[in-house]
């Protein structure tokens, strides 16, 4: 990419994760714990012109790598999104991310009649019973999400 | 080999198990009329209703009672530590150590699956909210194959309320798995929702009407179950509806002979008490088999059958 296009300038060391769907940065950022208290800095880029698919968000973290249960709560959300590790100003790796098969602790269950809503002492967990669109059954009541009813339901 | 095993949904149970149960339960039905045995003697069955029930709850003591087992049981969830704010989970791993096996009715969709995983003994639901009730579509299918000797390639008629009672989903989806027709007969708006209906069309065939009349010649089962008032804005239009799926006499003209009609029981006036009297009538004996079924699944989760 030339330098001229370049809107979010390069980072020196962390994550850059981009093909991130046209206005789900934020939820990435929720996802990621990243709020008024964050101690580095983060570079968001909304509604981009993207090569791929028309336009998409990217969003770039300063000196922070993502742990693979936090690549895999993005792929809920940003099934083709990719993460890269910089270093140096250089991608030192990069992958798709991939939706878990399983998932615990990071949606909660939109039943309000579950169990898992019931203060007890539970993680809500969850099969990914398809990833293209991405929707998911709880393993307690069976209720089944997807879309933006998973994406409202992030802990 | 069901020892140990939970009961949580009708999907933990093989085809096969599901035979065993059946080939036991026939094996129970004499002692289910009185001739009681020492099978579970020492063993103590805990039941757990959070919520009322009379036949499901009789039923299981009962089937512990007659294989010489005990129970404990609480008589009103309002006395117990629950309502002082003890969590689910505490609850069950208490009574978990003074018992071998719990049965679970509760509010909660889930609670049968959160219990079995704070317990070591076999947790069998009962009913969890809207959600699963297996031991009833276990009786119900056991039923049918007791009276009609098998499931495979029978015509099944689903009758009433289809979209709200989860319990007739999953003996939809049972029967689609032992390759029964369905009809779904069912008034507008009460309809089989759509995800049961790709699912069990999947499998097997499955006609959809809204009459029975045109459809009561076919069937050998004939399932019914109630229409609840509170479905309906107009107290008119349920009652239209509920008379145009009352089942009387009238309505058997057509039948076939060995036609048999469930009901899960409680019936308000879906079926007329002139049909209690025709050999048709198999729901009294359905709600019977609540007890050698349950006599069957207790002992082989217990793993002395």
């Amino acid at each position: 990419m030339q330098d001229k296009e370049l809107k979010i300038e390069k980072i020196r060391n962390g994550t850059v994760i981009d093909h991130i769907p046209s206005g789900r940065a934020l939820k990435v950022l929720k996802i990621l714990n990243i709020d008024e208290n964050v101690k580095t800095t983060v570079s968001i880029g909304i509604h981009v012109t993207s090569k791929k698919s028309g336009f998409k968000d990217i969003v770039k973290i300063e000196d922070r790598y993502l742990a693979s249960k936090e690549i895999a709560k993005i792929a809920l959300i940003a099934p083709n999104a990719t993460v890269n590790k910089i270093k140096d100003y250089e991608v030192v790796e990069k992958y798709n991310v991939v939706p878990p098969s399983e998932i615990a602790g990071i949606v909660k269950c939109s039943n309000p009649a579950c169990v898992t809503n019931a203060n007890e002492p539970v993680v809500p967990e969850f099969y990914v019973i398809s990833t293209e669109p991405i929707r998911i059954k709880c393993k307690y009541c069976e209720r089944e999400m997807e879309g933006g009813d998973i994406i409202q339901n992030i802990i | 080999m069901l020892k140990g095993k939970d009961i949580i949904t009708i999907k933990d149970l093989s085809k096969r198990e599901i035979f065993e149960i059946f080939e036991t339960a026939k094996e129970m039905i004499p002692i289910a009329k009185g001739k009681s045995i020492d099978l579970l003697k020492g063993k103590i069955l805990a039941t757990l209703f959070f919520e009322p029930s009379t036949r499901t709850r009789f039923s299981f003591e009962t089937a512990m009672h007659r294989l010489g087992g005990e129970v404990i049981s609480f008589a009103d969830p309002k006395t117990t530590s629950i309502s002082k704010g003890e969590t689910l989970a505490d609850t069950i791993r208490i009574v978990d150590s003074y018992s071998d096996v719990i049965v679970i009715r509760h509010s909660y969709e889930g609670a049968a699956k959160l219990a079995s995983k704070f317990a070591d003994h076999p947790v069998i639901n009962a009913g969890d909210g809207a959600g699963q009730h297996p031991t009833q579509t276990l009786l119900d299918l056991f039923t049918i194959w007791s009276n009609l000797g098998k499931i495979e390639n029978l015509n099944v008629g689903l009758l009433g309320d289809l979209k709200y009672g989860r319990t007739v989903h999953s003996l939809a989806l049972a029967l689609a798995d032992f390759g029964a027709n369905l009809y779904m007969i069912s008034p507008k708006g009460l309809e089989m929702p759509d995800h049961i209906n790709r699912e069990v069309g999947e499998k097997i065939k499955v006609k959809k009407t809204e009459d029975l009349l045109s459809v009561i010649g076919e069937l050998d089962v004939l399932y019914v179950t109630r229409i609840q008032k509170e479905r309906f804005p107009d107290i008119n239009e349920y009652l239209k509806i509920a008379g145009s799926y009352r089942i009387d006499l009238s309505t058997l003209e057509k039948a076939k002979k060995d036609l048999i009609i469930l009901h899960p029981l409680p019936r308000i006036d879906e079926i007329s008490p002139d049909v209690d009297y025709t050999p048709h009538a198999k729901y009294f004996e359905q709600a019977f088999n609540g007890v050698p079924v349950r006599m069957a699944i207790l002992s082989m989760v217990m793993g002395v059958r």
